[in-house]
């Protein structure tokens, strides 16, 4: 029982990481057309904003000693105002491009951001103590829990509450989905481009932020590569979902974590290694049973 | 005084020329139809209008405005309402999430809610099935409620022009005077002006007032349509009969 339940746990939290990721790069995808690459960068970036430049393998701290009601609107913040200036500086250039232009456009930026944190840091990952309170465990039922999963899988169900209510009740949102399914349908109704799009870039940023504060609080280290496995299942998660859609996103995260966590207990030792090439194998064997991902997004395609 | 006027508009999409130095003009309440067969330019020009295709030349004046180039929202803040052909509702959105996008651009003024509330009632008065299904989702609404859906989310701008692309498009002969009656009656409440793409020019005749025709990317006629009518050189015009 106890077993089970630390299972359920580990996918849930799992998938929570995977289906935040995802949303953030869904709701980009969905008002422009844009997969995002570089949003894993934006996750690694969030979190080096609480330190000062150094190359030691001990974090100077910057922010990072803020109370958490302090230290978590930061790092917030900093991952929605990076992501927007990302949109004001490079993407708003290449929004009349192909989407292949601009996905090449968001890998250059990746890098960008990855050797400016490079050049300041140096590659060696540095340990940090964020939020060390939450690494406690908990009992429930009989388990012993991290803290920190069951607070993830907490704040995640916020998020996709807040952000459902968000779009479903507030005139800002209406303008999200009016634009995400026709974009020059909104815009002839007077809806303004860059108001909407850089708001789904400070979203998605934020998303990413709340990503490298999870992660770092679990790993307990700031690492240059930090947001990059996460960054591609939630690219594939977002696939899988249907490109564009949000809930498909949320979904297919959550499946993808459950498979990972499955798939790690129950696939013989030998195999457990090459866990990720199962999973890939089943995200292949869904697009061909589902080529257009579980929930196909409607107006993927321009009108007008 | 002209609230809408085109002076010499090209539209180009890479080599092909849609429309050719097309002028015209439009005065405030006025109807105007703009025929002609498939592939004349007419969505082309519409488009431009709207913002929606930028012309490769020419000028396009609205509302004492220039507005050559300008982006959409801006086109419509100043009171231009594009209907596309094909209609474009948001099918996700709930028919009344669908009228009330519109109504944002206005957000912030004075007393912009309360607006918004009773043109939303004014938008049920004319069209009670859009009232009765408010929560459906538009996507699954039959032609002929969707083209009225369209219209309504277009009024809920406060327009001063509606121009609408092929509002008879894929609708029963039936629905599609339902569809004209309510325009009718709309224009005469409000002091619309309107200009109206249809392939055929039968709708122009039926309601009067004046009417282009179009024929690969140029004006070939402008004038009274029911005048206009059946002449021969209406015929000749349209089907381009004489020039081979
Ligand atoms: N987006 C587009 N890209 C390329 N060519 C187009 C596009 N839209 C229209 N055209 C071409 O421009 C010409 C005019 O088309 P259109 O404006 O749709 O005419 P109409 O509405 O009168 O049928 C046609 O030859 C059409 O093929
Ligand atoms: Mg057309």
């Amino acid at each position: 029982m106890s077993a089970i339940l630390q299972i359920l746990f580990d996918a849930l939290s799992l998938g929570s990481l995977y289906a935040l990721g995802a949303l953030g790069i869904a709701l980009i995808f969905g008002v422009m057309r844009l997969v995002n690459f570089a949003h894993g960068d934006v996750i690694a970036f969030s979190i080096f904003a609480l330190l000062w430049p150094s190359t030691d393998a001990v974090a100077v701290i910057f922010a990072g000693n803020l109370p958490w009601f302090l230290l978590v609107p930061f790092v917030l913040v900093m991952g929605a105002g990076l992501s927007v200036l990302a949109e004001i500086t490079v993407f708003r250039r290449f929004r009349k491009a192909s989407p292949a232009t601009m996905m090449i456009a968001s890998f250059a930026l990746g890098f960008v951001i990855r050797y400016f944190l490079l050049m300041l840091f140096s590659s060696r990952p540095k340990s940090i103590s964020l939020l060390p309170a939450l690494s406690q465990p908990v009992e429930i039922l009989g388990a012993r829990i991290p803290l920190l999963q069951v607070i993830t899988i907490a704040v995640t169900v916020a998020i996709l509450f807040g952000l459902t209510s968000f779009l479903k009740r507030t005139r800002f949102g209406l303008e999200m989905r009016a634009a995400a399914e026709n974009f020059t349908m909104a815009r002839v109704l007077g809806v303004r481009a860059n108001r909407v799009i850089m708001g789904a870039f400070a979203l998605s940023g934020a998303l990413a932020a709340a990503i490298g504060l999870i992660l770092g609080s679990q790993t307990g280290t700031a690492d240059i590569q930090m947001g990059a496995n996460v960054m591609l299942m939630a690219f594939i998660a977002t696939v899988i979902g249907g490109l564009g859609s949000l809930p498909g996103a949320v979904i297919a995260g959550f499946l993808l974590g459950a498979a990972s966590v499955v798939m790690q207990v129950t696939l013989p030792i030998d195999a457990r290694p090459f866990r990720d090439a199962f999973v890939y194998g089943a995200v292949i064997l869904v697009l061909i049973f589902r080529p257009q991902g579980l929930l196909a997004a409607r107006g993927t395609k321009e009108r007008v | 005084m002209s609230l809408l006027k085109l002076a010499d508009v090209t539209i180009r999409y890479g080599r092909l020329t849609a429309v050719r130095s097309v002028s015209l003009s439009l005065a405030e309440g006025e109807i105007l139809f703009i025929t002609g067969p498939n592939g004349a330019g007419k969505s082309s020009l519409l488009r431009a209008i709207a913002g929606v295709t930028p012309p490769a030349g020419g000028r396009i004046d609205f509302a004492d405005h220039d507005v050559t180039g300008r982006a959409p929202e801006d086109i419509a803040r100043l009171g231009l309402s594009m209907v596309p052909e094909g209609r474009d509702v948001f099918g996700s959105l709930t028919i009344e999430e669908n009228l009330l996008v519109g109504t944002g651009m206005h957000a912030g003024e004075r007393g912009w809610r309360a607006r918004a509330a009773s043109a939303l009632e004014e938008v049920y008065a004319t069209f009670p099935i859009l009232k009765d299904r408010r929560n459906a989702q538009a996507g699954l609404l039959s032609g002929g409620q969707q083209q009225m859906l369209v219209i309504g989310r277009a009024l809920m701008t406060n327009p001063r022009l509606i121009a609408i692309d092929e509002p008879s498009l894929g609708l029963a002969p039936n629905i599609t005077d339902q569809v004209y009656e309510r325009l009718i009656a709309l224009r005469r409440q409000r002091a619309l002006t309107l200009l109206i793409v249809e392939q055929s020019s039968t709708r122009a005749m039926m309601v009067g007032g004046r009417m282009i025709l179009m024929r690969g990317g140029q004006v070939m006629m402008d004038g009274d349509a029911s005048a206009m009518g059946q002449s021969e050189a209406m015929q000749d015009a349209y089907f381009g009969y004489g020039e081979h």
